[in-house]
């Protein structure tokens, strides 16, 4: 019944378009097609209108975006695989998106520059040097044995489960006016000297892993696999956190961005787990904020464009169309002068200026005025970016987001934490 | 309320009649239930499909990503896993509600004190209908605006550099800013008071202008002083208005995570943000189970209420 409709409904739509096709150009050779519509499912952020215009002018692609949350993206994608067309999702999901059946291994032979792949992403290493591969590293959940395989291949094959949209590395937060000594290590984040200033996010399965860097660096765990830890390991992270709260150590947890923004912002905390957009956000604002480099390294993230089982067609064309564009620098450049990482260097490197390139990636001082995309003045000449050049900030890399085997009991374990 | 009644009054001769006469025609035995029929269907559709759905699917079984028809009762036994083995340490459910019903309770004391004050000089001290009209709309400016404008906006009021901070270190009362103003037990009981005293005020007043004042006047002329006329004339003769007002705030209380969350700086559990957090992690099953045992919780509050007062016979 449904089908009879769209059907319907669609070749009348093309019957009118030829019609009104024929009528402007009356030649015989024009061929009158609809413009794609992409659904493409993400969390706001990475919603950039500036590409979606670009997109559908480079491309006659038009991109509606769905946006939700960080949580509902996997909860869309298994309860409702119909209601979009690309998803932009992060790699820690996919233990759970690849098992559901929903999602469709993408054909490595259908995208230009998949040779081309950031190595970070690819196979985990920067610049020869394996980086951490704690909790779910991309490079592990890569790739399918099978198009229709519901399960990860450990050797590099022909079906893709994402193709990197953006990475980058996470660290801590700090107000730089408001603590006087040099924050090295993550232990700060449970340091009593800032007892009631500190904050940790309140989403179970990043902020059990910031707190086990912490608990790490003060010497007071060591784990096999911070992103898949033990029942003993979660229940003794845990614990330590409760002491920590009873303690008074945290001023709040927070759950979204503009959370963490006005926290910082507000300075009610002055160290706590951050996003590297909010640090720019609580910058833009007139507030010093540094995002902090540590010698236990970063707790990185990577999000990608992944296909649902049932794209077929004129639709599932206009994907690969997309992502091909999409790794072809203009989008790169764009994200990479808001702070993100692309998948393909080198063609984002063209679309920007050398002075930008040499900021963002380099290390190097900025030789003018750093703009974001939108002509917003980031950062004045002079600047240099926290944690300095890509080898450094990826390079330091010590495990990913994750989810873990024992998802369930770190979630009741978290809830313990909270009620505590 | 006092429509519904009278609706009910009137339906029922014309039930009665119809029945006593038997072979009454078939469209006047019917128009009640036809009547009724759009309220029902969609509280049949809205209410009743998703809660028995609630209900079904919290016996089932699921995995990280998927959710599986069973009939299995260890959702519940994990909703309250360690609950009796860790005794007398409480568990996190025990310890959960415990918090809940703590602020449902002092939450409860304090909009009913404010809505009562309120709701007694609208009725009594405000002489002129108009006058009580416009400070009734008085009371209700604050929700014109969201709910969650409404919480928000005592953050730069309470925080550590916030206004009330800020003017106190300024008069010299305090050296070093109050950090309980914030984040705190205090600053969800201020929000959540803030933000529900109106549904005790509207349903008081409602008991208290219906009181019949020549018997104020008899308690006064019977030699009663003020007290006594409000604890043993006016206080219970406005019981129905002040049991609708607390069903109306304990269930919201009781369901409440987002002003816990805002105001408690997420440090404070409560039950509905136990749900969400399941519900993020696909653990449906386990969601509805909290959810159906919160539900008998609220259910079993409501019933303990009206047990204390016959709310059909009052109105």
């Amino acid at each position: 019944m449904t089908d009879w409709t769209k059907t319907s409904r669609r070749s009348v739509l093309r019957g009118a378009a030829a019609l009104a096709g024929t009528a402007a150009f009356p030649a015989p050779f024009v061929h009158a097609q609809e413009r794609v519509t992409l659904r493409y499912l993400s969390t706001a952020v990475n919603q950039s209108p500036a590409i979606a215009e670009k997109a559908s002018e480079d491309l006659g692609i038009d991109i509606e975006y769905i946006a939700v949350n960080t949580d509902e993206v996997p909860r869309r994608v298994i309860t409702q695989p119909n209601s979009f067309d690309l998803v932009d999702s992060e790699y820690f999901s996919l233990p759970n998106l690849v098992p559901s059946g929903n999602m469709k291994g993408m054909d490595a032979s259908r995208i230009d520059r998949v040779g081309d792949l950031a190595s970070v992403i690819a196979n985990g290493t920067v610049d020869g040097e394996k980086v951490g591969w704690d909790g779910t590293a991309p490079h592990e959940v890569l790739y399918l044995e099978g198009q229709e395989a519901t399960s990860f291949a450990s050797e590099p094959t022909e079906w893709i489960t994402l193709i990197p949209t953006t990475y980058n590395a996470d660290t801590l937060g700090i107000r730089p006016d408001l603590i006087d000594r040099e924050i090295t290590s993550w232990a700060s984040l449970l340091d009593p000297d800032f007892a009631g200033r500190a904050s940790i996010l309140n989403i179970p399965s990043i902020g059990i892993m910031d707190a086990a860097m912490a608990l790490e660096a003060r010497g007071d765990l060591t784990y096999g696999d911070k992103g898949n830890m033990t029942r003993e390991e979660i229940d003794a992270t845990i614990a330590a956190l409760i002491e920590a709260k009873r303690a008074g150590q945290f001023r709040a947890f927070w759950s979204n961005f503009q959370e963490s923004v006005n926290l910082m912002a507000s300075g009610e905390v002055v160290i706590q787990s951050m996003w590297s957009p909010a640090v720019t956000a609580v910058r833009t604002q007139g507030v010093p904020c540094i995002y902090q480099p540590l010698q236990e390294g970063y707790r990185a993230w990577a999000s990608g464009f992944g296909l649902p089982r049932t794209i077929e067609g004129r639709k599932e064309d206009a994907a690969y169309e997309f992502i091909n564009w999409f790794l072809s620098g203009w989008a790169g450049a764009h994200l990479s002068k808001q702070g993100y990482y692309p998948a393909v260097l080198g063609t984002a490197k063209e679309f920007m200026e050398p002075y930008e390139w040499a900021y963002w990636y380099e290390g190097a001082a900025a030789e003018q005025d750093i703009l974001a995309p939108d002509g917003r003045l980031l950062e004045e000449a002079g600047a240099v970016r926290d944690g300095g050049s890509y080898e450094e900030r990826m390079g330091a890399v010590a495990c990913w987001n994750a989810v873990m085997d024992e998802n369930q009991h770190m979630v009741r374990k978290w809830n313990e934490f909270i009620a505590a | 309320m006092t429509d519904a009644t009278d609706t009910n009054a009137g339906v029922r001769p014309v039930r009665a009649s119809a029945g006593r006469r038997g072979s009454g025609r078939a469209g006047t035995a019917l128009a009640p239930y036809l009547q009724a029929a759009p309220m029902a269907l969609v509280f049949l559709v809205f209410f009743v499909l998703p809660l028995a759905a609630t209900i079904v699917v919290s016996f089932w079984q699921y995995t990280q990503y998927s959710i599986e028809p069973a009939f299995t009762a260890q959702n519940y036994g994990d909703v309250f896993y360690g609950c009796l083995a860790d005794l007398p340490r409480l568990c996190t459910t025990f310890l959960t509600y415990l918090s809940t019903l703590k602020f449902c309770l002092i939450v409860w004391v304090t909009t009913l004190t404010i809505g009562f004050t309120v709701a007694y000089f609208l009725a009594f001290h405000v002489h002129t209908l108009k006058i009580q009209v416009i400070c009734f709309l008085l009371c209700t400016i604050p929700f014109w605006t969201s709910i969650v404008i409404r919480m928000i906006s005592w953050i730069p009021l309470l925080g550590r550099n916030g206004l009330v901070n800020q003017t106190l270190v300024g008069m010299g009362v305090i050296d070093t800013p109050l950090e309980e103003l914030l984040y705190s037990d205090f600053a969800v009981i201020l929000a959540l008071t803030h933000l529900y005293t109106l549904f005790m005020v509207v349903p008081i007043f409602n008991s208290l202008m219906r009181i019949d004042r020549s018997l104020i006047e008899a308690a006064r002329d019977a030699g009663a002083g003020g007290p006594q006329t409000l604890l043993h004339v006016i206080l219970p003769l406005a019981r129905p208005g002040i049991l609708i007002g607390s069903i109306f705030v304990v269930t919201v209380v009781m369901g409440d995570f987002l002003t816990i969350g805002i105001m408690g700086g997420q440090q404070i559990a409560s039950v509905g943000k136990v749900i969400q957090t399941q519900m993020q992690f696909l653990q449906f099953p386990l969601a509805a189970a909290n959810a159906v045992i919160l539900l008998a919780a609220v259910l079993v509050g409501v019933w303990a209420l009206l047990k204390l007062v016959d709310i059909r016979k009052e109105l």
